[in-house]
């Protein structure tokens, strides 16, 4: 059976010319790029070009671009090393309530010592509410983490907007920018984003590398120590070849931006207005327009995610679901309780994101397919049957 | 993650449905924690079960442990069908992930939700029933809120 891969928020695929680029780093130029001879030299060459790459990217400065360990790291360092460097300043930290658990997580643990959280609501699309959060900023407040685009329901925030905020509170902004790097346009000088976390897994490119841009002045610490690596801020023998292939997914997936962008909105596009007419008692989560090209998240009343998934895996078709059951807790998604949806409508959502790779095929058969999935669990659901039945009453 | 008797029982639920004027109707659960159940029991004059209808909304064990439950109930007498515990369920389906435990006991108060049904029903008394907590038969009207 051919397998249909709609889970690209989840993680993707490594296109081959990526493996390419990386293959020589793992068997021929494997020096550690923090030696002294020759042999090294070109692959520090070849990885500060990689910097630059992803630099020019965000329209940084290479010597603004860290690599660690992923996007969870880079969250993590983003938010406990300016806690630690800026407690002098003030301990409050003012975030979103439908951040990654990356965020949240950090931000519950930085509460633990002493650090107070705002957590700024949104509205019905997943937008951040723009007054709660200056209202929100006090004297004693030293950072702003609001992500670039929910990787859930795929709303994009207002960076600008966010950017300009934190700016004139002289406050430091940072993105979680996992979803939205190499994805949609991001300018750090343009947006006044101070620091900004991405994921080379996200864009065709491997696992277990990130990046975290820091902007010159910002004097917060490392949070791997060890050796003096990346300018003594983040310690541990550079991940080369992911580093090189973390560069080559994003120069490609620059690149082909504009290309991309258009062809992955005419496929959701294409998904949403199938499923809103052709499935009742459906709905879209999150903003129609400011979306993630490649995210449709859509909840179906009456029925459950996980089953839903199940027998979408049977058809071959990969999604995910922020229902309770496959995350082990009772509690739905904490991304659709915030957009204001009800716990048992919450419970019966599907996220289906797309790639480049995607194809209008997999699309209209993934719609039939559902379809059907949905009709038969919605025929065995107590909860449709009481409401039909109070529908002919 | 799930044993193939599980995955069988939710790609081909046995007794899904439901049983018009039957003698006895349970429904338990919580919309909010993602999982309801209803049993239909259909109980002759000897107090023997003959025939069990489900719906369930709910993940693939919880799919799999009411038609399970069904399973294990009809042509049982009301008393044995009592003796229905949801370790009975859960062996009956090679087991279940931790986190689905509860699944299981969700099955097992169905099957007394809907005896205590009948028995309201029928002004008797079933020894060793008790209501169950889980029981929302009667709130049945609030399990969707609108939005």
């Amino acid at each position: 059976m051919k397998c249909i891969y709609l889970d690209n928020a989840a993680t993707t695929r490594v296109v081959p010319e990526v493996m390419e680029a990386m293959a020589p780093y793992f068997t021929e130029y494997y020096g550690n790029p923090s030696s002294v001879y020759s042999f090294a030299g070109k692959i520090k060459d070849d990885m500060e070009q990689a910097r630059a790459t992803v630099a020019g990217i965000l329209g940084a400065k290479p010597e603004e671009i860290y690599f660690t360990g992923g996007g969870s790291e880079s969250d993590n360092w983003a938010l406990k090393a300016t806690a630690e460097a800026y407690a002098n300043k003030g301990k409050h930290i003012i975030t979103s309530k439908i951040e990654h658990h990356a965020i949240l997580h950090t931000c519950e643990w930085l509460e633990k010592y002493g650090f107070e959280v705002t957590y700024v609501n949104v509205d019905e699309n997943g937008r951040i509410l723009l007054d709660e959060l200056e209202a929100a900023i006090r004297p004693d407040t030293i950072l702003i983490s609001v992500m670039a685009a929910n990787n859930e329901i795929g709303t994009i925030q207002p960076l600008k907007e966010i950017g300009e905020i934190a700016k004139k509170h002289n406050v430091f902004f940072h993105t979680d920018a996992v979803q939205a790097f190499a994805h949609i346009p991001l300018n750090v000088d343009e947006m006044h984003i101070d620091m900004l976390s991405a994921s080379g897994h996200k864009i065709n490119g491997p696992k277990g590398i990130g990046i975290m841009y820091i902007r010159k002045g910002i004097k917060i610490g490392s949070f791997i120590h060890g050796g003096a690596q990346e300018r003594r801020r983040r310690a541990g023998t550079h991940n080369v070849p992911g580093i090189i292939g973390m560069a080559k997914a994003a120069q490609i997936a620059d690149e082909k931006m504009e290309e991309r962008m258009a062809y992955e909105c005419k496929l959701r596009d294409h998904l949403i207005e199938r499923v809103l007419a052709e499935i009742p008692y459906s709905r879209l989560n999150g903003d129609r327009t400011d979306r993630l090209p490649n995210n449709a998240n859509f909840c179906f009343r009456f029925i459950e995610g996980e089953s839903m998934l199940i027998k979408l895996d049977q058809k071959g078709i990969c999604g995910s679901s922020g229902s309770a059951c496959t995350s082990g807790s009772l509690d739905p998604s904490h991304v659709l309780l915030a957009i204001g949806l009800p716990h048992e409508i919450a419970h019966g959502s599907l996220r289906l994101t797309l790639s480049q790779e995607t194809t209008m095929e997999d699309i209209d058969y993934t719609v039939d397919e559902l379809k059907k999935i949905i009709e038969q669990l919605r025929s065995m659901s107590p909860l449709y049957e009481d409401f039909v039945k109070k529908q002919g009453k | 993650m799930y044993s193939e008797k599980v995955m069988d029982h939710f790609n081909n639920p046995r007794n899904v449905g439901e049983i018009k004027d039957a003698s006895g109707v349970g429904t338990v659960g919580n919309a909010k924690c993602g999982d309801i159940m209803r049993m239909y029991l259909d109980i002759d004059d000897n107090g023997i079960i003959q025939d069990c209808k489900f719906k369930t909304f709910g993940c693939g064990a919880a799919v799999a442990t009411s038609s399970m439950a069904t399973e294990l109930v009809k042509g049982k007498t009301v008393q044995e069908a009592l003796q229905v515990t949801n370790k009975a369920v859960m062996e009956a389906l090679d087991g279940l992930p931790p986190v689905k435990v509860h699944c299981s006991l969700l099955a097992e108060e169905a099957i007394h939700a809907a005896l205590w049904d009948y028995a309201e029903k029928h002004h008797i008394k079933i020894e060793g029933l008790e209501k169950p907590v889980n029981d929302i038969s009667e709130k049945e009207e609030g399990i969707e809120e609108e939005y």
